[in-house]
């Protein structure tokens, strides 16, 4: 599925590359804790997170991640706005709990996993 | 010109691939004496339109979803397999070309066909245009990815140098406390390794524990640097402090353990896990803290 599709079937807001949602994502991660995402993230992961700020965006560069997606109603931090446009990472949000989020994504066929 | 070569690709492809490679081994058949009505597990299950019948291990005929709609039409649920199967089934041997497959199905119009061995005839796949795309699909790929390591050979940077040893070094300075520049040392680094052609599993490697390394400079102290070295033979990463140094070493390689403040964690941070995530990608790891002093974190790449 294309990151185009999932934003459009949850009504997710864009608001960094929007250019760049053409790219296939099959998996998701889910975590708050950068550590965490930097150890069991895959590359092409499509990462739910609770955190709006700029590290968020060199963890996503740094681990290839497919996009940032922001659950709760939580907007990005200025910085983390300005970053992720420079870094073509699309930073997406979602009014939707996280849990909610996560839910959804599955239900759209995304499968979680992780790193060994 | 790119279409066009693609295309004798996949051609080329058809012919050179086998239906052994493209073939699912994992074939669900059953047996002549089962009742018809037992199909509609089997095919649910499996979420399958048709199956080969086998005896013995020997095919004897091949029964489609669209035999048991006609029984259930007809109310003919309790007939054997054996009685509803089609049986002058058409077949394809393992070690054919995929292009013998492809040729089938376009003259069949059937959706199946059981593979036999060619020496033994026994039933050892079966083939459905499904699995010839996703085998195709998969070749392709091979392939794509082997030109890939091809036009970025490793190690390009040393090729030619003719010295008793060589070197890059790369330094970079790691400002403390500073959150929105943190991260700017490992994915430079990140990026200079790609470009000189390093293999992407050790640059992957070396950004996750760079990054690490650079979020406790980041975190506990006033700032240091990071300094890497590459030879043909590895990558080192040191990431030195002036900081307040480590008391127990030990202690803090364990997981969970942390002395990060809270609002430090707040951020993500601080969970315990920078030293292990550092440790799990390095080859080697050698921590050297003096309380006071500062910390010196030496990581090896093996190239």
């Amino acid at each position: 599925m294309q990151l185009q599709d999932i934003v459009q079937k949850l009504g997710l807001d864009v608001h960094t590359a929007a250019g760049r949602l053409g790219r296939a994502v099959h998996r998701g991660y889910a975590s708050d804790i950068l550590s965490d995402v930097m150890a069991h993230a895959r590359p092409g992961d499509l990462w739910v997170t609770l955190q709006t700020h700029v590290n968020t965006v060199a963890v996503a560069e740094l681990k290839e991640l497919a996009a940032i997606v922001l659950a709760g109603g939580r907007r990005p931090d200025p910085e983390t706005l300005e970053k992720a446009a420079q870094r073509e990472i699309p930073l997406l949000s979602s009014p939707l709990p996280k849990f909610e989020l996560v839910g959804r994504l599955y239900q759209l066929g995304l499968r979680g996993g992780q790193e060994p | 010109m790119l279409e066009r070569s693609r295309f004798s690709k996949l051609r080329e492809l058809v012919y050179e691939v086998k239906v052994e490679d493209v073939m699912t081994r994992e074939v669900v058949s059953v047996e002549p004496d089962c009742p018809v009505r037992e199909l509609r597990e089997l095919l649910k299950n499996h979420r399958i339109s048709g199956l080969p019948v086998v005896q013995h291990g020997e095919l004897v005929g091949i029964i489609s979803i669209e035999d048991f709609i006609k029984c259930l039409w007809n109310g003919e649920l309790d007939a054997k397999v054996a009685q509803r199967m089609t049986t002058s089934v058409e077949v394809l041997f393992a070690d054919e070309p995929v292009i013998h497959a492809v040729q089938k199905f376009e003259r069949s119009g059937y959706g199946r066909f059981p593979v036999l061995d060619r020496g033994t005839r026994r039933l050892v796949g079966i083939l459905t245009k499904g699995d010839i795309i996703s085998g195709l699909l998969r070749q392709l790929e091979r392939e794509y990815l082997a030109r890939e390591q091809e036009r970025a050979p490793q190690k390009p940077l040393f090729r030619g140098l003719v010295a008793d040893s060589a070197s890059i070094r790369l330094c970079y300075r790691v400002a403390g406390r500073d959150f929105n520049r943190a991260g700017a040392a490992a994915s430079a680094l990140k990026s200079t390794l790609y470009r000189i052609g390093i293999d992407r599993d050790v640059v992957r490697r070396a950004a996750i524990a760079t990054y690490e390394a650079e979020m406790n400079i980041v975190i506990f102290t006033d700032g240091g640097e990071i300094e890497s070295q590459i030879t043909p033979e590895a990558i080192t990463v040191l990431a030195r402090d002036q900081g307040p140094g480590i008391p127990d070493v030990q202690k803090a390689l364990q997981p969970g353990f942390s002395t990060a403040p809270d609002w430090v964690r707040e951020l993500g941070f601080g969970a315990g896990m920078g030293l292990n995530n550092m440790q799990k990608c390095a080859d080697r790891m050698d921590i050297r803290s003096q309380v006071g002093r500062g910390t010196e974190v030496f990581m090896q790449f093996a190239l």
